[in-house]
């Protein structure tokens, strides 16, 4: 006698019952961030729109680059950390452990100091391509050079991709990171006050890069510059002691903020 | 003048009158040494000491060869024993121990390890070796002797690996690197002249150390390269030759002496290089 009970069929997860559409590329939902009892992130509700810039303003400490690191779960790397709620790329939680197995391909992130790795400029590149892709010689070739182009810091290396990273300049060194995350084509890129450590010149170059990236990703900006968030974002975001204060259109807030405590920090009374 | 001035700087003329002699005395007996290795040393170099074996006692003549070829693969196998534990458990110490309870039980030990006499280390590898085994064997040698090198290389790589930023960690993980290809494409990479500055200073350390070969590599009158046998070895050789009736092997312990100095200086100089290079890859 068989009694075989046959696993259910797989159903459509696109076909769910309680499936609304998700027009935000990442949606945030009622989340919470603790660096052990500490709550550095109080119930934040926020959507980012696809292939957009978005920034982050606030004072030091307002928990704009703790929500940044939830975004790619890099604060998975410390014990103690850890993040209640939602957030859901595509509509899908990455929050939940088993949902993206490659989440970082999908979400690249670039660091406020420059964090070249101490090999050669193309090995730098190439590092993260390995991660995910075999590539013979001329292929791996081909995709550095692209990665490079992109990024505008082509004609500055050529002939020299040999060389130590570590002695391109900070604006160099910046940009050679932003072009080695964008070589692994991330849906969303992340960037934590990327240009604080560098001169108007290379800020200037890194932006125009952000705006050109938009095109094939969505970016994340956390930064300490209005002037930087005004000029280089289509949505900003105002946070304050681990609340989101305000999100609007960056037009919106800069000239007309709805609440009095965006408008004090944007003018400067307080900050 | 004021009687405060005066017994200020005779207090500060003083002091640097007491500083300077001593500053001497050390130098003079450095230099003493070096001067006697040199002049020995020179007087017993001889072509024959790297192409012929030791030479019967009583006989004339020189060689060493057993000797150098013997003391290089021991340091060899100590290398090969010594840097993979010293350096896995380095890296242990620092990427995943920080500063746990576990790590900091495991670092004093190491420090307690980093000073023990050499001659109990000899014992050990005695014991644990050649006892079961029943004979002396440059494998028990190089056990001792890399049991010696493992807290320096252990040491160095904890503290150089904590050096390297975590910024440079997290900007690997970003890109979604496992924690194996952030430690050995990444932050080992950082760390490296740091690491092998480590493992020249522990070789330099045993390079020298007659203690712990005393009752396991024991010495060789005769050329091999059985590592499961007694081995001719240059500390040994020194020891054994300089207390010996033949003038000959006395000339021999000079001149091996010298060489030991003069190997030792050289992995000084390129630690010190290494060493110098860390700072530039900041």
């Amino acid at each position: 006698m068989l009694n075989v009970s046959l696993p259910p069929k797989p159903s459509n997860p696109a076909a769910g019952d309680n499936e609304q559409p998700c027009p935000a590329k990442l949606a945030v939902r009622n989340l919470n961030f603790f660096y052990g009892k500490f709550q550095a992130i109080k119930n934040i509700n926020v959507e980012i729109r696809p292939n957009t810039v978005t920034a982050f303003i606030g004072p030091s400490g307002c928990g704009k680059s703790t929500l940044l690191r939830v975004f790619n779960r890099i604060y998975d790397m410390y014990p103690g950390q850890r993040a209640e709620g939602e957030v859901l790329l595509d509509g899908e939680n990455i929050l939940d452990p088993s949902s993206f197995p490659k989440l970082r391909a999908k979400v690249g992130m670039v660091f406020q100091k420059p964090t070249p790795f101490p090999m050669s400029i193309y090995e730098n590149i190439a590092f993260g391509i390995r991660l995910y892709e075999k590539l013979n010689r001329s292929e791996m070739d081909d995709r550095v050079r692209h990665a490079l182009i992109g990024a505008g810091l082509w004609h500055e290396v050529e002939g020299k991709l040999n060389q130590s990273a570590l002695r391109l300049s900070g604006g160099q060194q910046q940009r050679l990171c932003i072009a080695r995350a964008l070589a692994i084509q991330p849906e969303i890129l992340l960037l934590d006050e990327p240009c604080s450590a560098l001169d108007p010149i290379s800020t200037a170059k890194i932006e125009e890069l952000m705006y050109r990236s938009k095109e094939d990703c969505t970016l994340i900006i956390v930064t300490h510059n209005m002037q930087q968030a005004a000029r280089a974002s289509e949505f900003t975001a105002f946070m304050l002691s681990g609340e989101l204060i305000e999100v609007s259109e960056t037009t919106q807030i800069f000239t007309n903020p709805s609440d009095k405590r965006t408008e004090d920090y944007i003018t400067g009374r307080f900050g | 003048m004021n009687w405060v001035i005066v017994r200020r700087r005779m207090v500060d003329a003083l002091s640097k009158l007491l500083m300077g002699l001593a500053t001497v005395i050390g130098v003079f007996f450095l230099l003493w040494i070096m001067w006697t290795t040199l002049k020995f040393g020179l007087a017993g170099m001889h072509w024959d000491l790297f192409t012929k074996d030791t030479p019967p006692p009583g006989t004339d003549g020189f060689g060493l060869r057993n000797a150098f070829v013997g003391s290089l693969i021991l340091l060899g196998l100590s290398l090969l024993i010594g840097v993979p534990v010293g350096l896995m458990a380095g890296t242990w110490l620092a990427e995943y121990g920080f500063h746990s309870r576990t790590a900091n039980t495991v670092r004093f030990i190491n420090d307690i390890m980093l000073s023990a006499p050499s001659i109990e280390i000899g014992l050990f590898a005695y014991a644990v070796m050649v006892g079961p085994m029943g004979h002396f064997s440059a494998l028990a040698g190089s056990l001792a002797l890399a049991i010696l090198m493992i807290p320096i290389i252990v040491r160095t790589t904890d503290e150089m690996l904590s050096l390297v930023g975590n910024d440079v960690r997290e900007a690997a993980i970003a890109l979604g690197a496992p924690n194996s290809v952030v430690i050995t494409k990444v932050t080992w990479r950082a760390a490296r002249a740091g690491i092998i500055t480590g493992v020249l200073i522990g070789l330099a350390r045993i390079t020298g150390e007659t203690a712990p070969l005393l009752f396991t590599a024991l010495n060789n009158q005769y050329f091999t390269t059985n590592i499961f046998s007694p081995m001719a070895n240059i500390p040994m050789v020194i020891f054994q030759f300089a207390l010996s009736p033949y003038t000959n092997w006395q000339q021999m312990a000079w001149a091996a002496s010298f060489i030991t100095v003069l190997f030792v200086l050289v992995l000084s100089i390129l630690a010190r290089w290494l060493a110098g290079r860390i700072h530039v890859q900041k």
